[in-house]
């Protein structure tokens, strides 16, 4: 199908998107990073902007860099560059790992960092991971730029903290270096969204678990992080039996939908089973 | 005969020639439907009913018509007088009800995805534009979705002219036929007998998408009174003939053509709605008119297959010998009929009985109409569901007897030596051998391990437990006899038609009456005629697709290209070599009864003089020396009608791992080893068992269309009717065992639906024989992970249940039958 | 809503022209430059019936604007073979019988190149985790994956061989 017809800008800079933005008035605007969520819906005219805005000529919004105690990513990095980039390797191995496993090798080619994360799609693999490794949002406006914590940035269903006339510009993720990782995605075949997704990353000091963050995909509208998993986890040793007795606290706190692919009851099941699994692979 | 046969010089036969086909295919250059442009073309948008039952209170199309490049808008009202009626060509009773199916909907919806007005634009981008301009309103109406709740007195009708929402009740029974015993009475003896059981259980066969990869598309070119059409579809000739008879117009106006067609599975069998209101609408604007539908429309409107809830009832001694069976369907038509939609379940009334010797047979089937896109075939078309339950229901007699499944097939089963056998259904099995087939499955599987490997997951409860499944089949394909089709009040023969044109540079144009999607035709069939005229297989060039190219032929459906198709290639070269033998006499100046004919060449018998086709040809051609009395010409035509059907079967070994702690089935092994007669190549015979093995074990583990309860299709897209990809698909190991068929000259056996109509049952019963220690019986398809891990849950609370091996022998009181009849669900109460 | 001016280059010809910006990149290859070859199977994204390389890298030209190409280089099936010699990809596909009714298979073939410029020797797995975004419905992706094995040059997979990668 063809999308609805739309008019177009494709700003140099961020100044200039924002510029663009705020000059639309009344005017739906449609902000275009990847395009693999968006176009698709178009396509289906589930959505039909006045204005695309596409950030894809904004150098300044691709590339990662090593910014002291953590490492910065620019939202228009594509998955397949977080799935590549040495630094997020070394220092956000998590974010790495989940990445990979995002959608298939064409839509990672395209999709991106920041434009997951903003659209914020509650089966999307990108925002638990960046939620367990407290990631910091740095969104720009009209007025300057403000940074945005984790536990604040995702609000309600497809609904960030970027406000209106916002952009989305850098992601800060503090540095996990050496901490093992894993993410352990549950779908029902390749192609198909999460069932339920667990990011787990993990600090092993001399056998016992030091620290560990986990955050749960599609355990309700928003991603969640499994604080009572995290805690139960410090302090015990990196066994298959305690990590499997810490994850029967992974659905505390969660409020999972029913839906065609699975009912609350055994999402809440899969995310004690996912998270044990997750945390013992993360541990190595 | 043999892969290369000495004493006939068949050389191509049982080759694996690579495609002719690929060329265009790898490099992009093939023809799709849907490149082709005309000048001056316009596109079409079709707007769509969203409602599933409801009456039009008003269209306002004045907007879409003012849109830019908007060449016409028209409703259901505006070619109601024209657009006829889609003809359903298979009355299976005298008194079957058959609504009439408009291409575009006038006042009244009856399924969510009927179209209800058709745009006209310059562009496909501006037709659609248009079209979300139409604005409907719609009366909603009750809707009727569930075949249980269609069927009781009192349900709202999903067609109100018909006074009910059954279409047609259809019943075979061998004590009235005389083929075998009163089912009835076989099953009252065995309830009254100790040494006998019963057997009732339900199975549900799901709705499913055929989802060729190739959305469908046509293209209408008016010339005059002429119309050209393209179309993606499997049948360009069935197409123009229903053309023909809907508008009224003469068949010798239409000329059908299917270019490259990417893919069909019984999906493209029809006149569609969309290929009539194209016709309409280039008519009326006279210029070339394209339609080509998006994925979800095809999801949407494209007929759906399967759909069926199965009664079965089995009786048998307790030393595992079957005595009756009776079968009892409801099937889904959806909300119209299709080319033969209430036929697909009788296509499966002779194949309950599979492989064994069943003494007494009744199969009824109660076609109810929802307000659901109708179903029509869809691979395998009734032979998968029968299957299914029958390869179901052995499993559950073995594991209630308490014997290993393979024991108690081969003890019911025909024995090879026994063939031909005509079964209790009244079809002669004209040749197989079961025991050779299972013999190399079981070697290849390594069954007796996977067994032992089974027993100690078992011991040790380990949370990934295996399972395995047997799927020992039959089916009856190449459709078909055309008395048996008469026999069954199909509005059709089965014949195919094949003509061969010698050119003068000794060049072969072979033209064939199937209509290729995928299958390989043009090499296989190359393959034949080179072997048949002793004429290199690069020389031969295979025409179909083109009503006026071949101007009579009944297309591919049905496993049928081969077994009757070829075959008629055959009767055609047999007819090339009869009128070329007077002319190579003549050349070579000897009796035409002294010419022999080998490997492309005449020759005087006892002598080394001889001439070649080519040489024939080119001098037929030339006609300045041939014999009185003769037409200077070759070429020749047949017509083939097969005097049977083709009864390929096949031994199925599947292995799946369950994950317990999430429900996941993974298929660890998977063997199949099938019969399909002599093979032409197995390279493509390999292929279509690969691809027929992929859909039916899709049908276990992933696939199905729902719907909501207004009636509106939850699955329409791809993210949401979950085809497998490759990193889902295990890998499959598969051989072949060979008996020929005797009732066609090259013994092949159709292959194009085997691998569907086996693998569903086979890997249900691993799916079930891996849950058996949690005394699960059956489980609902898809097996999704939640409904495997739900199935498991619901019986742990149950302390009593407990493992049964199929390999003990012990006989263990069989449990009580408690199967709620016509549920549908009673797999332990997974969803 | 007017027109843009795009400049790409695709299977080696410069191309200029004003597109409509909601105009798909695989609308602009069929119906402005004539490359059929690249087809459109759903409109999910999914399918990946439309795959073709943009820089270098496969995307899914249904899932990307035409006004987003500008300045880019395409290559689609029609510009895999050179000087007339087919791509080893696609003369495994034809060794390998990789393909049967052939409409996944210009995406199919597109993804297997990008695949294995990622990853010239892969595993079974690895191959098909790499073709996870391309559906086809006929060949059960046995010979696809034999035939990507195969233009790996790593050797035939062994078809008769159960148990593999599942």
């Amino acid at each position: 199908m063809i999308p609805a017809a739309f008019d177009y800008e494709s700003p140099a800079s961020i100044d200039e998107a924002l510029q663009v933005i705020a000059g639309a008035g009344d005017r739906e605007v449609k902000v275009l990073a990847g395009g693999q969520s968006l176009i698709p819906v178009l396509r289906l005219r589930m959505n039909a902007p006045d204005l695309v805005v596409d950030l894809g000529r904004i150098a300044e919004l691709r590339g990662v860099r090593d910014d002291g105690d953590a490492i910065a990513i620019g939202a228009m990095t594509t998955h397949d560059d977080v799935t590549r980039e040495p630094l997020i390797r070394q220092h956000a191995l998590l974010l790495s790992l989940a990445a990979q496993t995002v959608a298939d090798p064409q839509v990672r080619h395209r999709g991106t960092f920041g434009g997951s994360l903003a659209h914020a799609d509650p089966a999307a693999d990108m925002p638990a991971p960046a939620l367990a490794l407290g990631a910091e949002f740095v969104i720009a406006g009209p007025s300057g730029r403000r940074t945005v914590g984790a536990s604040d940035f995702f609000t309600d269903l497809f609904t960030t903290a970027i406000g209106e006339g916002e952009l989305l510009v850098e992601v800060r993720v503090p540095k996990h270096t050496g901490w093992g990782a894993h993410y352990e995605k549950f779908n029902h075949v390749a192609h198909t969204w999460s069932i339920v997704g667990v990011a787990a990353a993990v600090r092993v000091e001399g056998g016992t678990i030091a620290e560990a963050k986990v955050g749960l995909t599609n355990m309700g509208l928003v991603p969640i992080r499994a604080t009572a998993v995290e805690q139960a986890l410090v302090g015990q040793p990196a066994t298959a039996d305690a990590i499997r007795a810490a994850a029967q606290n992974a659905d505390q706190g969660t409020n999972p939908m029913s839906d065609a692919s699975a009912d609350e009851h055994y999402r809440r099941h899969l995310a004690k089973v996912l998270t044990g699994r997750a945390v013992l692979a993360a541990v190595g | 005969m043999t892969a290369v046969d000495e004493t006939t010089g068949a050389k191509e036969f049982g080759q694996s020639r690579r495609r002719k086909e690929d060329a265009r295919l790898i490099t992009g250059r093939t023809k799709w439907t849907d490149n082709i442009v005309l000048p001056g073309m316009a596109h079409l948008a079709m707007v769509r009913s969203p409602v599933a039952s409801g009456t039009i209170a008003s269209i306002d199309v004045a907007d879409a018509k003012a849109s830019p490049g908007v060449l016409g808008v028209w409703t259901g009202a505006d070619l109601d007088a024209e657009q006829g009626d889609l003809p359903c060509a298979w009355a299976i009773t005298p008194d079957m009800k058959h609504p009439r199916r408009p291409a575009v909907a006038a006042g009244r919806v009856k399924f969510a995805g009927e179209i209800v007005a058709v745009i006209a634009a310059r562009s496909a981008a501006e037709a659609r534009d248009a079209a979300d301009k139409v604005l409907v309103d719609y009366d909603d109406l009750p809707v009727v979705l569930d075949m249980n709740e269609a069927i009781k007195e009192g349900t709202p009708l999903v067609h109100e002219e018909l006074g009910t929402n059954v279409n047609a009740v259809w019943v075979f029974n061998s004590g009235e036929a005389g083929t075998g015993g009163n089912v009835d009475e076989a099953i009252e003896a065995a309830r009254a007998d100790a040494d006998s059981i019963v057997l009732e259980r339900t199975f549900r066969q799901q709705r499913l998408v055929p989802a060729f990869m190739e959305p469908r598309s046509t293209v209408v070119d008016p010339t005059g009174e002429q119309l050209t059409v393209w179309s993606a579809t499997q049948v360009p000739h069935i197409a123009r003939f229903l053309l023909a008879v809907v508008l009224g117009i003469s068949e010798s106006k239409v000329r059908f053509i299917a270019p490259d067609v990417g893919g069909g599975f019984g999906g493209k069998i029809h006149l569609s709605p969309e290929e009539v209101a194209t016709v309409l609408i280039a008519r009326k604007l006279g210029k070339p008119v394209k339609y080509t539908e998006t994925r979800s429309e095809s999801i949407q409107s494209a007929h759906h297959g399967r759909d069926q809830i199965q009664r079965i009832t089995m009786a048998a001694k307790k030393d595992g010998t079957v005595t009756g069976l009776k079968v009892d369907l409801l099937a889904d038509m959806g909300a119209y009929l299709g080319l033969v939609t209430p036929g697909v379940p009788v296509l499966g009334a002779f194949m309950f009985n599979a492989i064994y010797k069943i003494p007494a047979y009744e199969f009824k089937c109660t076609n109810v109409f929802t307000n659901k896109v109708l179903t029509d075939a869809y691979r395998g078309a009734g032979r998968p569901e029968a299957t299914y339950a029958i390869e179901r229901m052995m499993d559950t007699l073995a594991n209630e007897l308490g014997v290993d499944p393979l024991a108690l097939r081969e003890k019911n089963w025909i024995k090879h030596e026994e063939f031909p056998f005509t079964t209790v259904c009244g079809l002669t099995y004209d040749s197989g051998n079961y025991e050779a087939a299972t013999s190399r499955a079981v070697e290849l599987f390594d069954y007796e391990g996977l067994r032992r490997e089974q027993a100690e997951r078992r011991a040790r409860k380990d949370p990934i437990q295996l399972g395995i499944g047997i799927s020992t089949f039959t089916e009856m394909c190449g459709l078909a006899p055309s008395r048996v089709l008469g026999s069954l009040n199909y509005g059709a023969g089965g014949w195919e038609y094949s003509a061969i044109r010698m050119l003068p540079t000794g060049k072969v144009e072979v033209l064939t009456g199937a209509s290729a999607h995928g299958q390989g035709h043009e090499t296989a069939f190359s393959q034949i005629v080179a072997d048949q005229l002793g004429v290199p297989f690069e020389d031969v060039e295979i025409l179909h697709g083109d009503t006026q190219i071949t101007h009579k032929g009944l297309d591919t459906y049905g496993s049928r290209s081969l077994v009757v198709g070829g075959i008629a290639i055959v009767k055609a070269a047999e007819k090339v070599i009869e009128k070329a033998k007077p002319i190579a006499a003549h050349l070579l100046e000897a009796n035409v009864a002294d010419i022999e004919f080998d490997s492309g060449k005449f020759s005087v018998a006892g002598t080394d003089k001889g001439v070649t086709i080519q040489e024939v040809a080119l001098a037929t051609f030339a006609a300045h020396n041939y014999p009185e009395g003769i037409e200077p010409s070759i070429d020749a035509d047949a017509t083939f009608d097969p005097e049977n059907f083709s009864y390929p079967h096949g031994t199925h070994l599947c292995a799946t791992e369950i994950d317990t702690e999430t429900g996941k089935v993974t298929i660890r092994k998977y063997v199949c080893v099938d019969d399909i007669g002599t093979v032409v190549n197995p390279l493509i015979a390999e292929g279509q068992v690969h691809g027929g093995l992929a859909q039916g074990i899709a049908q276990a583990l992933w696939e199905e269309a729902r719907h909501d309860e207004s009636g509106t299709l939850t699955t329409a897209t791809f993210v949401d009717y979950t085809l497998p990809t490759a990193a889902d698909m295990p890998f499959f190991t598969t051989d072949m065992t060979e008996t020929a068929s005797t009732s066609n000259p090259l013994g092949v056996k159709g292959v194009g639906e085997a691998g569907t109509i086996a693998s569903t049952p086979a890997v249900i019963n691993a799916v079930v024989d891996a849950l058996r220690p949690w005394g699960v019986d059956d489980i609902q398809m898809p097996t999704t992970a939640q409904r495997v891990w739900k199935a498991i849950q619901g019986k742990e609370f149950d302390a009593s249940v407990g493992a049964k091996d199929t390999r003990d022998g012990s006989h263990e009181a069989a449990p009580g039958n408690g199967a709620p009849l016509w549920s549908g669900n009673e797999s332990g109460g997974a969803q | 809503m007017g027109t843009r001016r795009i400049s790409v280059t695709v299977d080696g010809v410069a191309y200029s022209d004003d597109v409509e910006p909601r105009t798909l990149l695989v609308h602009y290859l069929r119906e402005r430059l004539g490359k059929t070859g690249t087809v459109v199977g759903c409109d999910t994204s999914n399918c990946g019936a439309c795959t073709v390389h943009l820089d270098g890298r496969s995307v899914k030209s249904c899932s990307v604007l035409a006004v987003q190409v500008d300045g880019s280089d395409v290559t689609t099936i029609e510009g895999l073979a050179q000087n007339g010699e087919l791509h080893p990809v696609q003369q495994a596909f034809h060794e390998n019988h990789g393909l049967q009714c052939g409409y996944c298979t210009p995406g199919m073939i597109m993804q297997a190149v990008d695949l294995l410029k990622d990853n010239p020797d892969p595993s079974d797995a690895e191959i098909r985790e790499g073709l996870e975004g391309n559906l086809c419905r006929c060949t059960g992706y046995q010979n696809i994956v034999k035939s990507v094995k195969a233009a790996a040059g790593a050797g035939s997979v062994s078809a008769g061989v159960a148990g593999g990668a599942a």
